[in-house]
């Protein structure tokens, strides 16, 4: 009975690139009307997954249906009814607002009248009715990534699939931006983003983690939440790596993991152990400033997924890997926050 | 199909309009190579400054001398001594140093071999060449004449049925051998090189860059119409510049075209298909803009070096000269400066479209199918 309902349908979906796996096996779908978010680390196979549900890469194995067209036999007839939207949106700098809107909007076969209107709704919408003649390249970041959703939505798409699309954007264009999103939700179109960010994934009706190229589990993301055992404290230092090696392994923590600006920890009973890590970390002579107890994010319900899925396969070697992706990466996601 | 194949090209359009870069290239190259090769580039050397010193300084002397001072290939300048000239060489000041020595009046008049020293800068080995030539023509004038006047008074029955072979210049297609009648018909070859290969290249390259490429193949538009809508304008882009330097030779630098308007347009088509061959393929092994700036510096070098636009491929390595049948431009330079000077037509050009034809097809077949690779 559900399955009418799904405008999109991913069955054992894989790619390989030389010497990775890029997407492993990924299958999951998503209702109409829905706004699904898939999350992981750079690598994990979201954008590759993007690609090839916009019908622009072949899968190596599976199959993937979107908005009712199997992708393999039908990718060019899907494409009319998908939006595809990456983390830069692929603008002519030289050309206007407007230009741009009418390129978009002809190669897709929007007739005119209907582009004249709809443009004139999206760009309302997304505060920039009044730039229609600025050269794209004169825009802002935000206001560039919002004519991109303009032109990306211009051929009213069933399917719009996002790839970490406000990655850098401010917040007010971020809200014009989801603001968008709703309206077309009650409209009746699927959504599929990635995204880093916690608040962003929280605004969708379901999310999986992705990890590898393989999905770890995909809930609510209050589900999700609440799925975590325990608690997580950050510990503010300088010098987190010392730390770290002192506090793993001890009983009541589960998981330490490098961030930005020190460690978070998930612990079983915060109240107790603030204490105790206090007087652990003085001892051993350690400087740190602050510890307190954080909202979990995804990334560290990612980190404890991550650390569940190694321990059901009995691959232990890795979990030290796993706590510290290296601090390149940690410092990225840091910077995003 | 035709609606998005239209709009692919106002947009291909609208960018060239504006874009400071492309507008550059578009414009700059086509004036400034006319004119560089319009007015400064010529294979004749004029006015070689030489230092003479003249230490004989007798009636003979002073009149070799006059001869080089009415030569229009020469500047003289007179030296006392023969020191000064390592200087004035070091500094440019003289290309050449001819020195006469003491005892030059005597040895002609007792009919001896008489010496003219020449010193030549060759860090310029081709106007080390034409110089020494020069050289020669005046002095072995000089000879003859001395020779004649003697002969004149010793024996003038002898010297009246003297035989003489005098050299009956007809230079055909060319006849006052004006370089810009050389140079401007094949300044087009390589200006419509130079702009295909790169505009095409860089349209490409440029949206893979800005990522607008990626944004382009996830909508209905078909393979075929995108890479139409990346060649045609610089097909017309390269006819056009092909027609504005042509009118500008014929008006400006008065270069004739004797042939058929026809045959070279038919000959540029070919040549352009190449180009747009080329400039796709650049843009398959190019990501970035630079690279593909670097990769078509090094086919254009080559590409003009051996064509035959400056040096004559006869005179290059048997080697090389086969090699030279790949290259695109040498056709081109044939049928350019045949239409131009010669007036021929097809029934003597055809098989230079014929493999400008071919090597088009292969290239264009090879590009397209590694540029539709490159879109996965």
């Amino acid at each position: 009975m559900s399955a009418p309902e799904n405008t999109i349908e991913l069955n054992g979906l894989t790619k390989s690139f030389p010497g990775v796996r890029a997407v492993d096996g990924l299958t999951f779908a998503v209702r109409r009307g829905e706004i699904f978010g898939l999350v992981g680390p750079d690598g994990a196979g979201k954008t590759t997954t993007m690609r090839m549900l916009a019908g622009v890469m072949a899968p190596d194995q599976g199959s993937a249906t979107v908005a009712g067209f199997d992708l393999a036999r039908d990718a060019e007839r899907a494409k009319h009814h998908i939006s595809y939207m990456p983390q830069r949106f692929g603008l002519y700098e030289e050309l206007t607002v407007d230009e741009n809107i009418r390129f978009y909007a002809d190669l897709f076969g929007v007739p005119r009248r209907e582009r004249e209107e709809r443009s004139a709704e999206l760009l309302k919408a997304a505060g920039m009715a009044e730039f229609r003649s600025r050269l794209a390249g004169k825009l802002s970041g935000g206001m560039k990534q919002k004519l991109g959703l303009v032109c990306a939505l211009i051929h009213t798409p069933k399917v719009i699939l996002l790839d970490e699309p406000t990655n850098g954007v401010d917040p007010v264009s971020r809200r014009d931006f989801w603001r968008i999103l709703y309206t077309l939700l009650d409209q009746g179109v699927t959504i599929l983003t990635t995204t880093a960010y916690l608040d962003e994934a929280e605004r969708c009706h379901r999310v999986a983690l992705l990890h590898e190229g393989r999905m770890l589990f995909c809930d609510t993301p209050a589900n999700l939440k609440a799925s975590l055992p325990g608690a997580v404290l950050s510990i503010v230092c300088a010098d987190p790596r010392p730390v770290r090696d002192l506090l793993a392994g001890v009983e009541g923590i589960s998981t330490v993991m490098i961030v930005g600006d020190g460690l978070h920890l998930v612990v079983r009973d915060p109240q107790r152990m603030i204490p105790e890590l206090r007087s652990r970390i003085a001892a051993a002579g350690l400087p740190c400033d602050t510890i307190e107890q954080v909202a979990p994010s995804i990334e560290d319900l990612f980190v404890e997924a991550v650390q569940g899925d190694q321990a059901n396969q009995g691959d232990q070697a890795n979990h030290g890997d796993l706590a510290d992706p290296g601090p390149g990466q940690r410092r990225d996601r840091g910077d995003e926050r | 199909m035709l609606g998005r194949l239209r709009q692919m090209l106002i947009k291909e359009f609208l960018h060239v309009i504006r874009d400071k870069r492309a507008r550059a290239l578009l414009f700059g190259p086509p004036i400034i190579q006319t004119l560089v090769f319009g007015y400064a580039a010529t294979l004749e050397i004029k006015h070689v400054p030489v230092a003479i010193v003249d230490y004989d300084n007798s009636q003979a002397s002073r009149d070799l001398v006059s001869r080089f001072q009415a030569s229009r290939y020469f500047e003289v300048r007179r030296i006392a001594d023969r020191r000064e000239v390592a200087d004035l060489i070091d500094r440019s000041e003289a290309t050449m140093a001819l020195q006469i020595n003491s005892g030059f009046s005597r040895q002609l008049h007792k009919g001896e071999t008489a010496h003219l020293q020449v010193i030549v800068d060759a860090s310029n080995s081709n106007t080390a060449l034409v110089g020494l030539g020069y050289v020669n023509q005046v002095a072995q004038g000089f000879a003859r004449d001395v020779r004649m006047a003697a002969l004149q008074r010793q024996a003038p029955a002898l010297a009246a049925s003297l035989p003489e072979i005098v050299v009956e210049r007809r230079p055909w297609y060319n006849p006052d051998l004006t370089s810009q009648w050389f140079f401007v018909p094949g300044v087009i070859g390589n200006l419509v090189l130079v702009i295909v290969v790169t505009l095409t290249a860089f349209a490409v390259v440029r949206e893979r860059e800005i990522g607008t490429l990626e944004q382009i193949m996830v909508t209905p538009i078909r393979r075929t119409e995108f890479i139409l809508g990346k060649t045609i304008p610089f097909f017309l882009i390269g006819l056009l510049d092909t027609a504005l330097i042509s009118l500008a030779g014929t008006l400006w630098f008065r270069v004739p075209l004797t042939g058929s308007f026809l045959v070279l347009a038919a000959g540029t088509v070919c040549f352009i298909l190449c180009m747009l061959g080329v400039g796709l393929f650049i843009s398959t092994v190019s990501a970035t803009q630079q690279q593909a700036m670097v990769t078509s510096f090094f086919f254009i070098m080559p590409a003009v070096i051996f064509s035959g636009f400056g040096s004559p491929i006869s005179s290059m390595p048997l080697l090389l000269q086969r090699l030279t049948y790949l290259n695109p431009l040498r056709y081109q330079e044939v049928v350019l400066r045949s239409v131009y000077l010669k007036g021929v037509g097809f029934e003597v050009l055809w098989p230079q479209m014929a493999a400008m034809a071919l090597i088009a097809i292969v290239m264009l077949t090879v590009s397209v199918l590694r540029f539709r690779k490159s879109l996965e």
